[in-house]
């Protein structure tokens, strides 16, 4: 079944819809991003294992928007929306993907770990429920540090089995962080609906450990925005967030993925949820044409350009295993 | 100089980096007002209170993940984890998490966290609570392993590990915590991947780090008695190790043995023993023997733990094998 949680708040500012082009914009980077890699997974051009998350931009967009650039995220494999959305260079995007020295990562990272410390994006994550701990460490360093700065977790419904997530939840709760936590519900753990694998309830679970929690509509970029910029305000004041985005996954758990698993139905219905799809109806027709000239322009400039990347090579990869300050700290 | 205990030296070390440096924190379980489990850690929450010196829940993964994303943060973090065997639960981000993420990224960050875990059988603590694991942590590129000997070592390696950018496993043998040690009054940092001379000898070199660095002594009082002189080494850190040391050593005595409390197979012990055969072959006159562990985890009976523990009458029949 395809998923979206009511979100029948009236329209506030975060709809004026200068606004709401500005979150479609971001919004359609993530899409033609994705859609550009499974092409060019599909041709070859990007090596090992890619997770798509077509369907789900409407919360990476929404939760940035209400993020500074001292904000830090912790993501996870599914995390090329949360890179982009946080501020990630597209063409060092591409090029990390690809494998490529200049990438963000100098190609040691692809996809599934790619990240910007520059902009507070800490990593995506090949194991599953591993960032949520990291944003807990980072909400300390914001913390202990003061500078006002709050760390954000996203995971999916997959992660809610995992021991990192409760645990999270209860040390967020005891040492009072500066932490939200962001579940990007498309109700598949890999190749299992959540239904199979997860018998509690994440906003019951929040509450066990005395954190507030809401569910929003997570193909409704203007209401995600709307909740994070709450969520996030009071996360910053030292009281951790649970924040469900119930959404979709449209492609495989990873591309190439057939879903064989899925009910084809079920499927056909998704593009009616598409959450570019539903902004785009609020918006002007000239406006979404203009900016999606511009998105494709700009896709197009950083493949053209991640593709006159170079190869790294394996010496300087070694070099980064250790600190380089050998010589002062032996 | 003045004389103190293993475990006090680690403590005072852990104070005097918090005094100097705002951003180490230190957390784990017990360690803020209890004083930790052996005590290491009693009076800091008093000296530096409650943000910096924090009790955790029994969560060894989150604590060890907290670490990583605190220490990426800016903070220098040191955590404890109670017994080293509780790092099975915290392995994943100790192996996939602080030990790749400078690599990964590209080096555009460094992870310079501490854990620190007692380690070591003898006291009782039966099979979950008393393995030598360092071997698991030496063999993941992007760890720093170290492991003192005595209290000045505890003190100058543990000032080194919390000033490190990269994340440091620091090991403390437990039977050692009560041990007492010259610490100089102005004690400071010791560099990582340098052993120390702990005997000068001619006839053989004895290569050990922990609580087998006094094993190897007392081995090597006892050959001395029948005219064999043994140079023992205490590696200090086993990752790095001191390779160019041991082989110095090597060239000079032509006969090697490694020690160590942790099992034999598979150990620290064999990755020195192959680097010598290779690099040293020539400065062999022997085969070069390893004394350790039988494998097979530690019992609780005592007498069973006591056999399990590789003593001193073994190092001394290792080194008479290497003089046959």
């Amino acid at each position: 079944m395809a998923r979206n949680a009511k979100g029948g708040d009236a329209a506030s500012a975060a709809d004026r819809d200068v606004e709401l082009l500005e979150l479609y914009r971001r919004m359609l980077i993530v899409r033609r991003a994705e859609e550009r890699l499974s092409q060019m997974f599909a041709d070859g051009e990007v090596p090992g294992f890619i997770h798509l998350s077509i369907g789900q931009e409407a919360v990476p967009v929404g939760v940035c928007a209400a993020l500074r650039l001292e904000d830090t995220l912790a993501s996870n494999h599914r995390g090329h929306g949360h890179a982009l959305a946080k501020g990630l260079d597209l063409e060092r995007f591409f090029l990390e993907v690809m494998g490529r020295a200049e990438g963000v990562c100098g190609g040691r990272g692809g996809s599934m770990h790619i990240a910007d410390m520059g902009v507070g994006m800490l990593g995506a994550n090949g194991i599953v429920g591993a960032g949520l701990p990291i944003a807990a460490g980072s909400a300390l360093a914001h913390q202990v540090r003061r500078t006002g700065g709050v760390a954000v977790a996203f995971f999916g419904d997959g992660a809610m089995a995992e021991g990192t997530l409760h645990e999270t939840l209860n040390l967020a709760a005891l040492w009072h962080l500066p932490m939200l936590f962001v579940c990007e519900d498309n109700g598949w753990g890999e190749f299992s609906p959540t239904s199979r694998q997860f018998t509690g309830d994440l906003i019951a679970l929040a509450g066990a450990f005395g954190i507030d929690a809401a569910t929003v509509d997570g193909n409704d970029v203007a209401a995600v925005a709307r909740a994070a910029s709450k969520v996030v305000a009071a996360a910053r004041d030292g009281c951790p967030q649970v924040l469900r985005c119930v959404t979709n996954r449209v492609h495989g758990h990873y591309e190439g993925d057939p879903q064989r698993y899925r009910d084809p139905a079920d499927l056909e219905t998704l593009p009616n949820h598409d959450p570019l799809r539903r902004c785009a109806a609020k918006l002007g027709a000239d406006d979404v044409a203009k900016v999606t000239a511009e998105v494709e322009d700009r896709i197009a400039a950083a493949v053209a350009a991640a593709r006159a990347g170079t190869e790294p090579d394996i010496a300087r990869a070694r070099a980064d295993v250790y600190s380089p300050c050998e010589a002062a700290h032996g | 100089m003045a004389e103190t205990r293993f475990g006090k030296a680690i403590g005072q070390a852990l104070a005097d980096a918090m005094r100097d440096d705002p951003d180490v924190v230190l957390f784990g379980e017990d360690v803020a007002v209890p004083g930790g489990p052996f005590g290491v850690t009693r009076g800091l929450l008093d000296a530096f209170g409650p943000e910096r010196v924090r009790d955790t829940p029994i969560s060894e993964a989150t604590i060890v993940g907290a670490a990583v994303g605190a220490a990426i943060g800016g903070l220098k973090p040191v955590v404890e984890i109670m017994f080293m065997d509780f790092c099975g639960i915290a392995m994943d981000a100790i192996v996939n998490q602080a030990a790749k993420a400078r690599f990964m990224f590209g080096g555009q960050c460094s992870v310079p966290m501490v854990l620190r875990t007692p380690h070591g059988a003898g006291v009782g603590a039966g099979p979950q609570h008393s393995q030598c694991l360092e071997a698991w942590f030496a063999h993941i590129p992007g760890l720093r392993v170290v492991c003192p000997s005595n209290a000045a070592d505890a003190y100058g390696l543990l000032r080194t590990a919390i000033d490190h950018p990269d994340p440091v496993i620091f090991v403390e043998n437990k039977s050692l915590y009560a041990a007492k040690g010259d610490l100089p009054e102005n004690a400071g940092p010791i560099p990582l991947g340098r052993l120390r001379v702990a005997r000068e000898g001619a006839d053989v070199t004895v290569v050990a780090y922990g609580a087998a660095v006094g094993t190897a002594l007392t081995a090597a009082d006892a050959l001395a008695a029948d005219g064999v002189s043994a140079e023992v080494l205490d590696l200090r850190s086993i990752q790095p190790w001191d390779e160019a040391g041991v082989l110095a050593s090597l060239a000079k005595t032509h006969r090697l043995v490694v020690v160590h409390e942790a099992v034999e197979a598979f150990g620290v012990g064999a990755e020195i023993a192959a680097r010598m055969a290779d690099v040293g072959f020539d400065e062999l006159d022997a085969p070069i023997v390893r004394v350790g562990a039988p494998f097979m985890p530690v019992a609780f009976a005592p007498n069973v733990e006591a056999a399990y523990l590789p003593g001193a009458a073994q190092v001394a029949a290792a080194v008479r094998r290497t003089l046959e």
